[in-house]
């Protein structure tokens, strides 16, 4: 059984609505449905505004999805009151994109780790601090720098901070925001090192959402292309790589600039006309869909 | 066609002076492309900024020689390197938004740019608009020349900027990260756009990115720039498949792609802030490879090839030799030129 199953889900915005003016709407995630395993790192790529953080946030409830349904482990998370959902909630958490606009600037970096506990009411204060210096140590952070403040902490280890504090409830699924894409060249490197240790070591599933594909390519099992709020492709990792079947995901991945001046590369634009919004995703190859 | 030599540019913090670009020297050459690639905050619009002049306080640039076309543009009147900004040399700006006047349309802001040129008269700056966006492939550019920045997407306002820098038929562009917030679809037709105006208007072209996929796509020579100072230097072919500084072969090294499924290998340690560059060479905190001389005085710049040059210790061969002589701390001494193999380590 999948530890994520999310089926034929929709999220409906409306934009500049007023008193006496219907808005305009937008299917920012129009009948989206991927199953996520245990374990595994699924990646979700597509251009800017195709619905991939609108997908995550909907996953963990921090938004209404407007339609559809998202279970975990065979939970449905949808009908959950309240209560169960703060239960639920402990277990799937979200690192933010921005490792300068997710902090508070105002909490010491202790505060910031300690209060998904606080909140939840787990342990005393002492137990409290005791796992904070325990995050601390987990993601590489000098204990010595429990009481600064996040401007005091450069970008990655700021990333840190963040992946401490949704590490603090021991959830087993992380939703990754483009948790690197802030990040210098050299420093991306070791936030994603991180994440790969944290998840042998403490077993997590991620969603990893991000719009550089060599990095989504290196370390996801499954990935899932979106196009306008749609999933037109998905599959094994090596095989989407190696055949894009979607005239969108042959345009995307022939887009990526390849680190390599002798490569002799052909790009091949999207011809929007090519493109069936109406197709199903169909089995293409074992577990690899395409919407053609 | 554009050479600098030298060049410091000083940042009068609260702390005490300190130099963002540090005694930098590189040269674009007609019709070539330099690509200038660097962390955040190693530099690299600092540099560009200072081409052109625009460097504002606590900035000041300290020393160096900037020479364009055989003339010197540090030592130019203000009026004349005003004409010289936007006309022969355009500056294409890391933040599309902010380089476009929200209040005014496109089509007026590139006439604009034709008029105080005097490129076109103001009878023909609007037929000379329309062609320009034209020429960046903006569909009915009649029509969208009448648009404010707002109803423009990300890729059609980085074009509308391209339009604005070739209007004047500049010799040089300095394009600053032009690319660092699109989506990649929409990078690559820039980066096509790009080389095909290149092309066509002969430009010789600075490309200042930290992306290394983008500088193999589409320089021909590179420059490597850490905390203010060019590392390392040399054609594309040979920074890519002969990296002569440490620095250089860590950045390629931590690339995902490079590295089989797992771990990547990344570079210790993060990037120094300005008002704390470390002492000496000034990536030694991080370097695997550092030896006595790293941490007291900066080493000074070494061939290493055809038109390629290092600053690293390790290209020092008497530096080399004593290092081996003393017995070093190290299990491995290399030499700059051996080292190159430890990829596979
Ligand atoms: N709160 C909101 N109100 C109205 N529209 C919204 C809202 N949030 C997102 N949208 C719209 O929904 C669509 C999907 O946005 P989303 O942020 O999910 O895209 P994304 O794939 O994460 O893009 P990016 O790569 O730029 O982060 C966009 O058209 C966006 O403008
Ligand atoms: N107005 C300023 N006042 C003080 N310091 C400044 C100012 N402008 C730039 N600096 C400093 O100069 C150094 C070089 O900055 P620069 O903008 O050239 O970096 P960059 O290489 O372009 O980085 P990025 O990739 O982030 O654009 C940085 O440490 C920056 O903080
Ligand atoms: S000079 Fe020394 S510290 Fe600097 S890159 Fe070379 S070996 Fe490393
Ligand atoms: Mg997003
Ligand atoms: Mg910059």
């Amino acid at each position: 059984m999948a530890l994520v199953d999310v089926s034929h889900l929709v999220k409906r915005f409306v934009r500049g609505g007023g008193l006496l003016r219907r808005g305009t709407t937008v299917n920012a995630v129009d009948d989206v449905s991927f199953a996520i395993d245990e374990g595994e790192t699924f990646g979700l790529v597509g251009e800017s505004g195709s619905g991939k953080t609108t997908t995550g946030r909907c996953l963990l409830r921090l938004i209404e999805p407007t339609a559809g349904s998202v279970t975990f482990r065979g939970e449905d998370v949808l009908a959950l009151s309240r209560a169960r959902m703060r239960l639920a909630r402990r277990d799937m958490q979200i690192v933010f994109q921005d490792p300068y606009s997710s902090l508070n600037p105002r909490m010491r970096a202790r505060q910031i780790v300690e209060e998904p506990l606080v909140i939840h009411g787990l342990g005393a204060k002492e137990a409290r601090l005791e796992r904070v210096a325990e995050l601390f140590r987990l993601v590489g952070l000098d204990t010595a720098h429990l009481e600064r403040y996040p401007h005091e902490f450069s970008g990655g280890q700021r990333q840190r901070i963040g992946l401490a504090r949704a590490l603090a409830l021991n959830p087993s699924f992380l939703v990754l925001d483009e948790p690197v894409s802030a990040l210098d060249v050299s420093v991306q490197a070791q936030v994603v090192n991180l994440l790969l240790d944290l998840q042998q070591q403490l077993k997590l599933t991620y969603l990893f959402i991000a719009h550089d594909l060599r990095l989504v390519e290196h370390i996801s099992n499954r990935v899932a292309v979106m196009y306008l709020g749609k999933i037109v492709e998905t599959g094994p990792t090596a095989a989407l790589f190696a055949s894009p079947q979607h005239p969108y995901t042959r345009a995307l991945l022939s887009a990526i600039p390849v680190a390599d001046p002798d490569a002799h590369k052909r790009r091949i634009v999207l011809d929007p006309a090519s493109v069936n919004r109406a197709a199903p995703l169909r089995e293409i190859a074992a577990g690899h869909w395409a919407a053609i | 066609m554009l050479e600098v030599s030298g060049l410091t540019t000083v940042f009068d913090l609260a702390s005490g002076p300190a130099a963002a670009v540090d005694d930098v020297s590189f040269e674009v050459r007609a019709g070539e492309t330099l690509g200038l690639v660097g962390e955040s905050g190693s530099g690299k619009s600092v540099t560009a900024l200072s081409i052109m002049r625009l460097v504002q306080p606590p900035g000041r640039i300290a020393g160096g020689r900037v020479r364009f076309k055989g003339r010197e543009l540090l030592t130019l009147s203000e009026r004349d390197i005003r004409a010289i900004r936007g006309a022969e040399i355009a500056l294409i700006f890391q933040e599309p938004m902010t380089a476009l006047n929200p209040v005014f349309t496109i089509g007026d802001q590139i006439a604009e740019a034709l008029l105080v040129h005097g490129k076109a008269t103001r009878r023909e700056a609007a037929s000379k608009v329309v062609e320009l966006l034209e020429a960046v492939r903006i569909p009915d550019a009649a029509a969208r020349a009448r648009d404010y920045p707002h109803q423009l997407s990300g890729g059609m306002r980085q074009r509308v900027l391209i339009a604005m820098a070739i209007a004047c038929k500049p010799s040089l562009v300095i394009a600053d990260e032009p690319t660092t917030a699109l989506d990649v679809t929409i990078q690559a037709e820039m980066l096509d756009l790009l080389r095909e105006m290149k092309a066509a208007f002969n430009l010789s072209l600075l490309l200042i990115t930290h992306d290394l996929g983008v500088i193999a796509e589409t320089a021909d020579r590179v420059a490597v720039m850490y905390a203010g100072r060019i590392v390392e230097h040399g054609p594309v072919r040979a920074i890519f498949r002969d990296p002569q500084h440490p620095y250089t072969r860590g950045l390629l090294r931590s690339m995902p792609g490079a590295a089989d499924r797992g771990r990547l290998r990344a570079i210790d340690g993060t990037v120094p802030v300005l008002g704390a560059f470390p002492p000496g060479c000034a990536f030694h905190p991080r370097c695997p490879d550092r030896f006595e001389p790293c941490s007291t005085t900066p080493p000074s710049e070494l061939r290493v090839g055809d038109a390629h040059a290092a600053r690293c210790y390790l290209n020092d061969p008497s530096q080399v030799a004593s290092r081996a002589s003393r017995g070093s701390d190290h299990a491995s001494p290399t030499t700059g030129r051996q080292s190159r193999t430890d990829g596979a380590r």
